[in-house]
């Protein structure tokens, strides 16, 4: 018996962030939320809070304007 | 149990566009929440999907904040000046036909000092990719009315209201030849990643038209808007309705219509030009 | 069998057939123009010529896009041209300052007539030699070539294009509607005594090129579009990695190398003929057209006895100053005839001190005569 999963990671270069705040409002699934602390540029990032919930749909990753924020996809083959 | 894992992804921690952003020029000079940022990143997600060889693109701007992508793509790159981008591609493309040009400019810079060149162009139907950032106003010399400029706005050079009826850029280019005409908005990213695909395999000229939000300057003078409420406001105000008739794609801020509007065959300059050159070679050295 | 592109042998044509010759020789492939008296006929030339020599013609919708499109085809690999004239030139005056802040090689014709503004569209004049020294904003040094004959349009229109490769920077060849106009003589030689010269070209791999890093001769070797460097150029200021860089730094820097790679190689681009220099106590300078009258003079003016001698400016820009200084310094008089108010007079005066400098402005349609130009010498000498 072998199962597939797809693991999803959205993945955040903080350093990047311009905390504009598409990828928070515009993710279907609300994944993400405003991080506690700030980055160098004194903005908040965004942090995957609810990672569970990601579709993969990757409009996070499309809409930023910095490329800051991409979905990572791994594929797990679990064998028992 | 046994684990067997698969990167469907790249598993560097590295943004998967990273490799077509020239080396050492992210972070860009853009505002947070600027949808050339978004146009950039649309382009590039195109590219990668096509597979394209970067070493045959030539992406050439003009001025303006749009002006500065050229820097931030790896690939040969060339920033024009005011409104110039136009005829400097056309030299490039009708002397090295085998490259890709694409060309990217805001409105003032296409549609305001370039636009004479932007028609003239679509008139030749020669095959550039030009994609136009629309955010309705000079943002870089801070948010002065131009030629997209919604009539009454008040601006920093309009402080009474324009009294200017702003271009349609799509029907614009319809109008004067363009074979690949579409427009979007920076909300519709997987849309634009598509038109900008197809824009870049066209054998002909292409214009996409992206309605951006400029948060800093058009958002926070005439809007009174932040990046997510602009954001929001061109989701809400956009209706897609591909394949209408350009003259009917209405642009308004209450109403942008969004679409593929032309996708036509017609013979394309560059192959015109190229033709000529083989034929009266070949009668010539016959002579 | 393929006929030679060079078409070699002699002809008794106009100037602007020479200099559209002389480009194809040069190895120009691309030659784009919008119509405009007295520059047409080289178009006609190039419409006609270059589908013939594999190369590329068109005519764009104003003088701007015809020099940008020139910029982006030598970006291209491609040897570009175009040409036109006073209104026109005003127009490319923007596109020319971004072929010398990126070092673009490429020719300009300018086929003078008399301005400010449409002014007279058929007749000759000498009213934009400073223009086109000054023509666009910010600090730099130009190549301008004027050619006084219908072989000299042949001749030094391989020069521009070979000083333009040579140095990186958009060269003009300065003429006027008498030149472009007249029929004379051409001698094309064969290909093989003709000498062309094309760009140096990176000698390191992508990943170590710095595309305005220059070599010792003050020029950076110039990769183009397509050949896998993936560079960037920028009108703005930029350093030798060609991003953007507002520093005064960078930006003496770089205006500083602009300028210099010309004024160091002033030897190899300054060309000038001298005749009856040797004991001529007065000296006419000139270039062009007015210089054919000169030579006139100066054989009337020995006839009757007068010391007269000629310094004809080929290279116009950079000015000749070492050459003008040293034959002013010996002169007793200097006449400086030309088809204007009297604008290169001015480098003759800053080149010079000692003797007394006469302007001969000529303006509106005839160019000087030799008699008109002897009458100042008489009254002057007597
Ligand atoms: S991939 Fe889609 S669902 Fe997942 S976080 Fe990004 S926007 Fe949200
Ligand atoms: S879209 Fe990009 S820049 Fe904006 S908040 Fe998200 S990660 Fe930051
Ligand atoms: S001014 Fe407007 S268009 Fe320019 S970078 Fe800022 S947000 Fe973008």
């Amino acid at each position: 018996m072998s199962r597939l999963k797809i693991i999803r990671n959205v993945i955040v270069i903080p350093e990047r962030c311009k905390g504009c705040g598409y990828c928070i409002e515009f993710c279907p699934r609300k994944v993400l939320v405003f991080s506690e602390n700030f980055n160098e540029r004194g903005n908040h990032y965004p942090i995957p809070k609810y990672i569970n919930n990601c579709i993969g749909c990757k409009f996070c990753q499309n809409i930023c304007p910095d490329f800051a924020i991409y979905l990572e996809e791994t594929e797990k083959v679990e064998v028992s | 149990m046994k684990e067997s894992i698969k990167h469907l992804t790249n598993h560097e921690r590295k943004h998967p566009l990273d490799s077509y952003l020239r080396k050492g020029m992210i972070p860009h000079i853009w505002c947070p929440g600027c949808g050339n940022g978004v146009i950039l990143n649309c382009f590039l997600q195109a590219l990668k999907e096509l597979h394209f060889n970067l070493d045959n693109l030539v992406v050439v701007s003009g001025i303006g904040c749009m002006g500065r992508i050229s820097g931030y793509i790896n690939a040969d790159a060339f920033h024009t000046t005011h409104g110039r981008a136009i005829p400097f591609a056309l030299g490039v493309k009708l002397a090295k036909p085998e490259l890709k040009v694409v060309v990217f400019g805001g409105d003032g810079d296409l549609l305001a000092i370039g636009a004479n060149h932007l028609i003239q162009a679509a008139r030749r139907n020669i095959e550039l990719t030009v994609i136009l950032s629309n955010n309705f106003n000079y943002g870089m010399t801070g948010g002065q009315c131009g030629p997209t400029t919604p009539l009454n706005a008040v601006t920093t050079t309009s402080p009474y209201g324009n009294v200017e009826h702003p271009f349609n850029a799509v029907y614009l280019a319809a109008g004067s030849g363009a074979t690949y005409v579409a427009r979007w908005t920076a909300y519709h990213v997987r849309n634009l990643v598509d038109s900008i695909k197809k824009a870049l395999l066209k054998k002909g000229f292409s214009f996409i038209e992206v309605i951006s939000p400029c948060p800093e300057i058009y958002g926070r003078h005439t809007k009174h808007m932040n990046a997510v409420e602009m954001m929001k406001w061109l989701k809400q105000a956009s209706i897609i309705q591909n394949k209408i008739d350009p003259i009917k794609a209405e642009i308004t801020q209450n109403i942008i219509v969004v679409g593929e509007f032309v996708d036509k065959e017609k013979p394309e300059y560059t192959d015109l030009i190229w033709g000529k050159i083989g034929k009266v070679e070949r009668t010539y050295h016959k002579e | 069998m393929k006929k030679p592109d060079v078409l070699t042998g002699e002809y008794f044509v106009q100037g602007n057939f020479a200099l559209a010759e002389g480009a194809i020789a040069a190895g120009c492939r691309f030659y784009s123009a919008y119509p405009i008296t007295p520059a047409s006929s080289i178009a006609e030339r190039m419409a006609l010529r270059m589908p013939q020599v594999g190369g590329i013609f068109i005519q764009l919708e104003d003088e701007i896009s015809s020099l940008m499109s020139v910029i982006g085809a030598s970006w291209a690999g491609v040897k570009a041209m175009t040409a036109t004239s006073g209104p026109g030139l005003s127009l490319m005056v923007e596109s020319i300052g971004l072929a010398i802040m990126t070092e673009t090689p490429c020719v300009i014709a300018d086929m003078m007539r008399g301005g400010p503004s449409t002014g007279q569209p058929t007749k000759p004049s000498q009213q934009d030699v400073l223009q086109v020294r000054w023509a666009a904003h910010g600090d730099y040094e130009i190549i301008t070539l004027a050619p006084y004959s219908v072989q000299e349009m042949f001749d030094l229109t391989i020069k521009a294009f070979n000083l333009a490769e040579k140095f990186r920077v958009p060269c003009f060849i300065l003429a006027d509607e008498i030149i472009a106009h007249t029929r004379e003589k051409l001698v094309i030689p064969e290909p093989e005594k003709i000498k062309t010269v094309d760009r140096k070209k990176p000698k390191v791999p992508p990943e170590e090129y710095l595309p305005f890093k220059p070599d010792e001769d003050l020029v950076p070797p110039m990769s183009c579009f397509g050949e896998g460097y993936r560079f960037y150029a920028t009108g703005l200021t930029h350093d030798e990695s060609g991003h953007p860089d507002m520093s005064a730094k960078t930006q003496r820097e770089l205006t500083s190398r602009l300028c210099e790679k010309i004024r160091k190689n002033k030897k190899e681009i300054i060309t000038v003929e001298k005749y009856f220099l040797d004991d001529a106590e007065t000296v006419i300078i000139a270039f062009g057209t007015p210089a054919r009258a000169a030579k006139e003079t100066v054989k009337i003016g020995r006839e009757k006895g007068l010391k007269v001698g000629l310094l004809r400016l080929i290279t116009v820009w950079p000015f000749p100053e070492e050459e003008v200084a040293k034959i002013v310094s010996e002169a007793k008089l200097i006449i400086v005839p030309e088809m204007n108010q009297g604008q290169i007079i001015r480098e003759v005066k800053a080149a010079s001190s000692t003797a007394p400098i006469i302007s001969f402005p000529k303006v509106g349609e005839e160019p000087p005569t030799p008699n008109e130009i002897l009458k100042i010498i008489e009254k002057n000498t007597s």
